[in-house]
């Protein structure tokens, strides 16, 4: 990475009469100057005047102020952040699919339709779900979606009393929020001392008005649920569904599934647990899957195989279906990649992906927990929490450690998340990391163990070296700048 | 072992398992009760090998038929740049997550930015998210936004001329929100004003979403509607995609509070349907109840201009139930290429492309007028690049559409059996669009 | 005698005859950290007992208001539109909102400055 922040904006490069673009030449009369004046833009838009070499060279130097999973070791926790192959991106951008229009009809488009089957199919294994769709677009939306069969569900048995969704203190923010939009009021359910759920605090507060209990197995501490038959006994007794939350399926992938485990309705992260990449942000896919008798729920439109072997749309989805959550079948790309990583790895292949990156969480665990404080003991799965330094004497907190690894060329991990803990750091090392990589980790967290006591500012004060410092947040949030306009207007006051 | 994603030799597992005092990878699992261990392998092919994933892969694209496209309904076959996939695959770009720590993430927000900045002045608006998933949602996330701000009001009035698809996301977001859509009415392709104002005056009114081109090609005149509808303290919200509004009335001239769309237009490929870009931009007073991330500017310890998430205390991860959105992972790397395309363009191309792909279409319909078969369905309404079409008697959509299949061409978006629209872009040629008059002179 | 009530969510009301000032307590803002945001009702709008009338940010987190007494809005304390950090130099100073009380019994129900303070004191622990 650069040592020297690039900063300028494309708006910066602007010299009036260059252009980034040739276009055909114009055959026919220009229809614009035929329509009403009154219907059009009195100003041009504020765009960039720039050549192509000025844009190549403009984005590639702000990509050099980034860090990505090609970059370095990125042990964000719960964000999944393993290697993302090459190849399903190749695959990804097939012109066969970049030019095929969602309404192509299906006679048309029968190998896309066959990609998104056979994925749909795979993940039902791979989840011990009977049915999956892929129209939704990220792990949120796959909450909203799920939540959203449930709901249609109990509206099917005109049961319409149940209000509420029961969410674990440990959760990740989107299920509260998912479980909001979907029209549920929203009960928090307490963890216990390990982190995991208080199945007598559940119980308490399951009953008729319940209509779902969104639950991550393992939790957010890395914790497998391990009460969950009888966490899901209580549930299906008091007439409620058990939603699973797949952030963090990545260390069952090949040793237990959501469906056995009981639950009724899931989603998948596709871009954590099947390595399709996060694109500074998206787009993801969060696939939904439900047990059997929920298919007819499931949003429309869905895809079959019909008898003759043929694959179709089902434009209106199932009899109950929940209806549109997306205009065509969602991130279709992001299939493309995950499908390649099935096939890739197959069975044989999937079977290691849990394990391993179980084992590399308690490696890097079990050589720092001498140093670091370890608030729920092993085993964890995928992941882990400290609650920061275990000698909190020298004022270094979890912000410090994870913005001094930023200097010594690692991604910081999740940081004062769960909530569980006051100084939470959260790391989630994937399988595809190898034990040198870990080892220059561990070696670098135990050097800012040290250094927390020799040279306290030094940590306090990082980073020094990466190409931006440490921003002013409230002033941003005070006086909000979001767009170039107001970045120029704020400058003119000055 | 089994994978080359794996770097674990089986002296590696060993030794990291001394480390974690287990004797084998099972032990790591003890926690997990017996009877929910799978002790199988998946029911799936075995691995293979690179050259038979591509392999596999081929033998389904050759399953897709290539058509030239003059489908529309939200989908546009623009060219793309070689330039955008050239960056947006810079896996310093690709491979990063939500750009949680500025300092080593300055590419994406800076990139983020520059889209804001293009989109607000694009629509003619303040402030724009970082993104939504699709024009779909973004007007579903719109609607929320407008029940949120009327605070007790829950009426919702959406125009019978936006795209059904984004119409059914509204409603099933609706349905849940406990929100009531009721449909304005449309009279001879647009919007019927008469009906709105009356639905207006029966009052409760949160909020008005209609959409410019509509979903049948033509541009609608809004003229009056943003007084109207802010009288009754309603917020007004136009769906439009993104690249004619490099060239129309912007949804900030026309009075709109909120505008939102599929930025697809900027030159995305069609990719079955995805990923495509949901924008949504406001005006400034609607900043703290935007959905989404946002970023802002500001600077940094060592005196640097540096971009950074900003007003998150909206978002999920904090607000948790209370959250303006529980939207997460938004489209990412898509801003990236909208920001691409419209630098690349500028303001200047953006305005040649709209012209290229309406003047097509413009020739398209005058030379489908002359075949006595089809003719426009609302002939004294103007439209862009996309326009509706009436089958003439003897005909139908399905057996036009089917000759123009077996001709090459995807012949548009049947909307029943006498209806379709169809859509040019600046990649249909003069052989493409004589292919399609003389198939349907041929019929 | 007392004329400053609190909410255990940290609100107080200073009440001054039929007025009560409402703003959030030294503890509370102390917690949030830099104020960059107050959400306020508008003037005439009604607020409820116990019920949410706005929010309140700081970077990094957010929480609701809630009212400690019902009635009309008043009065809103504009300062803090520019200046929402006047919170974080002086929170009883700057109130937020000024509410004309419906029902001066509902003060009863609120919390004494002493029981405040060790509500407070409890929950530092």
């Amino acid at each position: 990475m650069n040592r020297r922040l690039y900063d300028k904006l494309i708006f910066e490069h602007s010299h009036t009469g260059r252009h980034g673009c040739d276009l055909p030449r114009a055959i026919w009369p220009d229809a614009l100057a035929e329509l009403p004046g009154t219907l059009m833009r009195t100003e041009a838009p504020a765009l960039p005047e720039v050549d192509e070499p000025t844009v190549v060279r403009h984005y590639t130097n702000q990509s050099t102020n980034n860090f990505g999973v090609d970059t370095g070791f990125y042990p964000l926790g719960s964000c999944t952040m393993k290697y993302n192959p090459k190849l399903n991106d190749a695959l990804a951008s097939a012109p066969a699919i970049a030019g095929l229009h969602p309404h192509s009809p299906a006679c048309a488009a029968q190998g896309a339709l066959e990609i998104y089957w056979t994925l749909q199919r795979s993940l039902a294994e791979i989840g011990g779900m009977a049915e999956f769709t892929l129209n939704p677009f990220a792990g949120a939306h796959g909450e909203l979606t799920g939540l959203m069969v449930i709901h249609a569900w109990h509206d099917s048995r005109e049961d319409y009393g149940r209000t509420k969704v029961l969410v674990p203190d440990s959760a990740h923010g989107t299920n509260p929020a998912s479980a909001h939009i979907a029209g549920y009021e929203v009960v928090e359910v307490k963890s216990l001392a390990d982190g995991t759920i208080d199945v007598d605090d559940l119980r308490s507060k399951l009953g008729p008005d319940v209509a779902a209990v969104m639950m991550t197995n393992p939790n957010t501490v890395g914790m497998f649920e391990k009460n969950i038959p009888a966490i899901a006994e209580a549930v299906h007794a008091a007439g409620a569904l058990l939603y699973y939350d797949g952030a963090n399926l990545n260390p069952m992938v090949g040793m237990a599934r959501p469906g056995d485990m009981g639950f009724d309705v899931m989603h998948i992260n596709l871009h954590k647990t099947f390595s399709t990449p996060h694109g500074g942000g998206g787009p993801g896919a969060g696939p939904v899957g439900v047990r059997a008798g929920l298919e007819e729920f499931l949003p429309a439109p869905r895809v079959m195989k019909k008898a003759d072997g043929a694959f179709a749309i089902e434009e209106a989805g199932g009899s109950h279906s929940l209806g549109r959550i997306s205009s065509w079948l969602g991130n279709y790309t992001v299939f493309i990649r995950a499908l390649a990583y099935i096939l890739t790895l197959g069975a044989d292949g999937l079977a290691h992906v849990g394990p391993l990156a179980t084992l590399n969480a308690n490696y890097v665990m079990h050589s720092l927990d001498d140093l670091y404080l370890l608030p729920i003991p092993g085993p964890c799965k995928h992941e882990f929490v400290f609650d920061g330094l275990r000698d909190k004497s020298t004022g270094v907190t979890t912000l410090h450690i994870a913005k001094r690894l930023l200097d010594l060329g690692f991604h910081a991990p999740t940081i004062y998340f769960p909530l569980l803990f006051h100084e939470s750091l959260m790391i989630e090392p994937t399988e595809t990391e190898s034990i040198e990589t870990l080892d220059t980790f561990i070696e670098a967290m135990r050097r800012i163990a040290c250094e927390a006591v020799e040279n306290p500012e030094l940590v306090k004060s990082a980073p020094h070296d990466t190409p931006a410092g440490r921003a002013d947040d409230t002033e941003a949030a005070l006086h909000p700048v979001v767009t170039y306009a107001q970045y120029l207007a704020a400058n003119a006051h000055d | 072992m089994a994978s080359r994603y794996f770097p674990h030799t089986p002296d590696d597992v060993r030794r990291m398992l001394g480390v974690c005092g287990a004797s084998s990878l099972a032990d790591l699992y003890s926690d997990v009760p017996d009877s929910l261990l799978l002790n199988r392998s998946y029911d799936l092919p075995p691995s293979m090998s690179e050259p038979e994933v591509k392999a596999w892969f081929d033998a389904a694209f050759a399953r897709c038929t290539p058509l030239t496209c003059f489908a529309g309904a939200g989908a546009y076959d623009h060219y793309t740049p070689a330039v955008i996939p050239a960056i947006t695959s810079r896996s310093e770009f690709l491979t990063a997550y939500t750009p949680y720590q500025p300092e080593i993430s300055q590419g994406t927000l800076q990139y983020i930015f520059e889209y804001q900045s293009m989109m607000a002045s694009l629509t003619g608006l303040d402030v724009s998210n970082a993104s939504m998933y699709d024009g779909a949602t973004a007007t579903a996330e719109a609607m929320i936004m407008a029940v949120n701000a009327a605070r007790k009001k829950r009426r919702v009035l959406v125009s019978a001329t936006i795209n059904p698809a984004v119409a059914a996301v509204v409603n099933t977001y609706a349905r849940y929100q406990n929100i009531a859509v009721e449909v304005i009415p449309q009279h001879d392709g647009v919007t019927d004003r008469e009906a709105l104002r009356e639905m207006l005056g029966a009052g409760d009114v949160a909020g008005v979403i209609a959409q410019t081109p509509n979903y049948y090609g033509i541009i609608e005149d809004f003229d009056g509607w943003a007084d109207e509808i802010h009288a009754v303290k309603a917020l007004f919200i136009i769906n439009a995609p993104a690249l004619p509004l490099a060239v129309l009335k912007t949804p900030g001239e026309w009075g709109a509070d909120i505008a939102v769309g599929d930025a697809q237009s900027l030159g995305m490929p069609l990719s079955y349907g995805g990923p495509y870009l949901g924008y949504m931009t406001a005006r400034q007073s609607l900043i703290r109840k935007l959905p989404g991330r946002i970023v802002g500017a500001t600077t940094d310890d060592r005196g640097q201009r540096v971009f950074v998430l900003t007003l998150q205390a909206r978002e999920q991860h904090i607000r948790r139930e209370k959250a303006t959105s529980n939207i997460c992972s938004n489209q990412g790397i898509m801003t990236l290429h909208a920001a691409m395309y419209m630098a690349l363009m500028g303001a200047k191309g953006l305005r040649d492309v709209n012209s290229l792909s309406a003047s097509a279409a413009h020739e398209l319909a005058r030379r489908l007028e002359a075949t006595g078969k089809i003719k426009l369905s609302h002939p004294h309404k103007p439209f862009l690049n996309e326009f509706k079409v009436t089958i003439a008697d003897g005909y139908d959509t399905a057996g036009i559409l089917d000759a123009l299949r077996e001709a090459g061409i995807l012949g548009g978006v049947a909307i029943d059996e006498r209806e379709m629209i169809i859509a040019c872009t600046e990649t249909r040629t003069e052989a493409e669009i004589e292919l399609y008059v003389s198939t349907v002179n041929n019929l | 005698m007392t004329n400053v009530y609190y909410l255990p969510s940290h609100e107080y009301a200073r009440v001054e005859g039929e007025i009560a000032y409402i703003g959030i307590s030294k503890f509370a803002a102390e917690q949030l950290g830099n104020v960059v945001y107050v959400d306020m009702p508008e003037m005439d709008d009604d607020v409820v007992a116990g019920e949410e009338f706005g929010a309140i940010e700081s970077v990094k987190a957010a929480s609701d208001l809630f009212s400690p007494v019902s009635g009309a809005v008043v009065e809103i304390n504009e300062e803090l539109i520019d200046n929402p950090r006047l919170i974080n130099e002086d929170p009883e100073a700057h109130w937020i909102i000024k509410v004309e009380m419906s029902d001066k019994s509902e003060l009863e129900k609120l919390l004494s400055p002493e029981a405040y303070a060790k509500l407070c004191e409890s929950e530092k622990h």
